[in-house]
């Protein structure tokens, strides 16, 4: 039986997986697009379609984030518009450069590799968090307002044309130039919303506190996911009724995801999330693999690993959050001799 | 896969961002009344 051109496994996939990945990004503040994009290679979807699929799912996201963080506290409007046309650009020259490679017959090539490192960077950044979570919490209480050193040692090559922020320091337009457009890039390339690697660039390479650094992101965010998704659409590369089936899954496990941050403890889980990512990228390295070896033999074992894990640690957050209600319940119950 | 393949590219691309928009802002409202309507006929129910 098939519902909108898709056989009905696929169709609960999408929206299974969409809730999943809602999940996480409630609950880690993550777009998720990161596993959206892979997982459509996996399923046989062309390069540009996952990733314009991908973006599009992405902006979707950042739609709802918006909404529901619609007083976003400090953001940096000027900079926040300033890095929406550097990330345009760059991601016009990424989505170009996806066309072209495309042409030459390696766009999957070049995008699974790419995954492969991203994905094993993030997964080694969470472990190594993880790992020293201790030592962060005893930092995190003066850090939110802060400039890292390294900004503001990028602050003080006065380069012209300076611009101004909201928060009083002067970054050089190269700087945001650089730092926007290489995300933009990456973002075009490889059909990621680029959150997990634009707030970082924002905070530690052009130097906003770090309040500032996630709501001028989220701001600059939405517009580039906009425009990702019209320059991929232009060429039909976006396939509506996968995002829009995502959506409704992710919508509903974002909620989920968010009301879930005030539960359970973020460092509990932040392992198995460091994990996942390291999964996904093993994942997508034995679907490359499979490819250059001519065989579908490893593509059930990658779609195991990447959907697999994803699963695994939203079931976590959700087992917790659960364990959590329940032994609420069991607490506020009278004993029979409460009474007494 | 929905198709508006009569439609020139960039307006194809104007409604697709349009159309995405519009779920998204429905899904969040829609969810958010339900989440409203489910907490209170839960609430009716316990009798909390």
């Amino acid at each position: 039986m098939e519902i909108l051109g898709l056989s009905l496994g696929l169709l609960v996939l999408f929206v299974s997986f969409g809730f999943m990945v809602g999940v996480l990004f409630g609950f880690f503040g993550m777009g998720g697009s990161f596993l959206i994009t892979p997982t459509l290679l996996l399923l046989d979807y062309p390069a540009s379609v996952a990733i314009g699929s991908g973006l599009a799912f992405y902006f979707g996201t950042s739609v709802i984030a918006v909404l529901k963080h619609y007083d976003v506290g400090q953001v940096d409007y000027k900079l926040g518009a300033i890095l929406f046309v550097v990330l345009s650009v760059g991601i016009e020259l990424g989505s170009r450069l996806v066309f072209g490679l495309e042409a030459l017959g390696i766009a999957d090539l070049v995008t699974g590799v790419a995954y492969v490192v991203l994905l094993a960077g993030i997964g080694a950044l969470f472990l190594r968090r993880a790992y020293n979570i201790d030592d962060e919490a005893a930092e995190s209480d003066v850090a939110d307002e802060e400039i890292p050193p390294i900004a503001r040692k990028i602050q003080s090559y006065t380069v012209p044309p300076m611009i101004s922020l909201s928060s009083g320091g002067r970054a050089s337009a190269w700087t945001i130039t650089g730092a926007g457009g290489s995300v933009g890039l990456i973002s075009g390339l490889i059909g990621v919303g680029g959150g997990f690697i634009r707030m970082p660039a924002i905070y530690y390479l052009i130097g906003t506190p770090l309040t500032a650094a996630v709501g001028t992101s989220l701001f600059a965010g939405l517009f580039s996911g906009a425009f990702g998704t019209f320059t991929y659409g232009m060429s039909g590369s976006v396939d509506l009724t996968v995002v829009s089936l995502l959506l409704v899954g992710s919508a509903l496990g974002a909620r989920i995801g968010s009301a879930a941050t005030t539960i359970v403890d973020e460092d509990e889980v932040i392992v198995y999330f460091g994990l996942m990512m390291v999964f996904a990228s093993v994942g997508i390295g034995l679907s490359e693999l499979a490819n250059w070896l001519g065989t579908g033999a490893l593509d059930l074992v990658s779609v195991l690993l990447l959907v697999g894990s994803s699963f695994v640690v939203a079931s976590m957050i959700l087992y917790q959050v659960f364990t959590s209600i329940t032994e609420d319940d069991a607490s506020t119950q009278p004993t029979p001799d409460s009474g007494d | 896969m929905i198709e508006a393949t009569a439609l020139s590219g960039p307006v194809q691309a104007t409604l697709l961002v349009g159309a995405i928009f519009a779920q998204a802002v429905f899904l969040y409202a829609g969810y958010g009344v339900l989440g409203r309507v489910a907490t209170s006929l839960l609430e009716t129910i316990t009798g909390t």
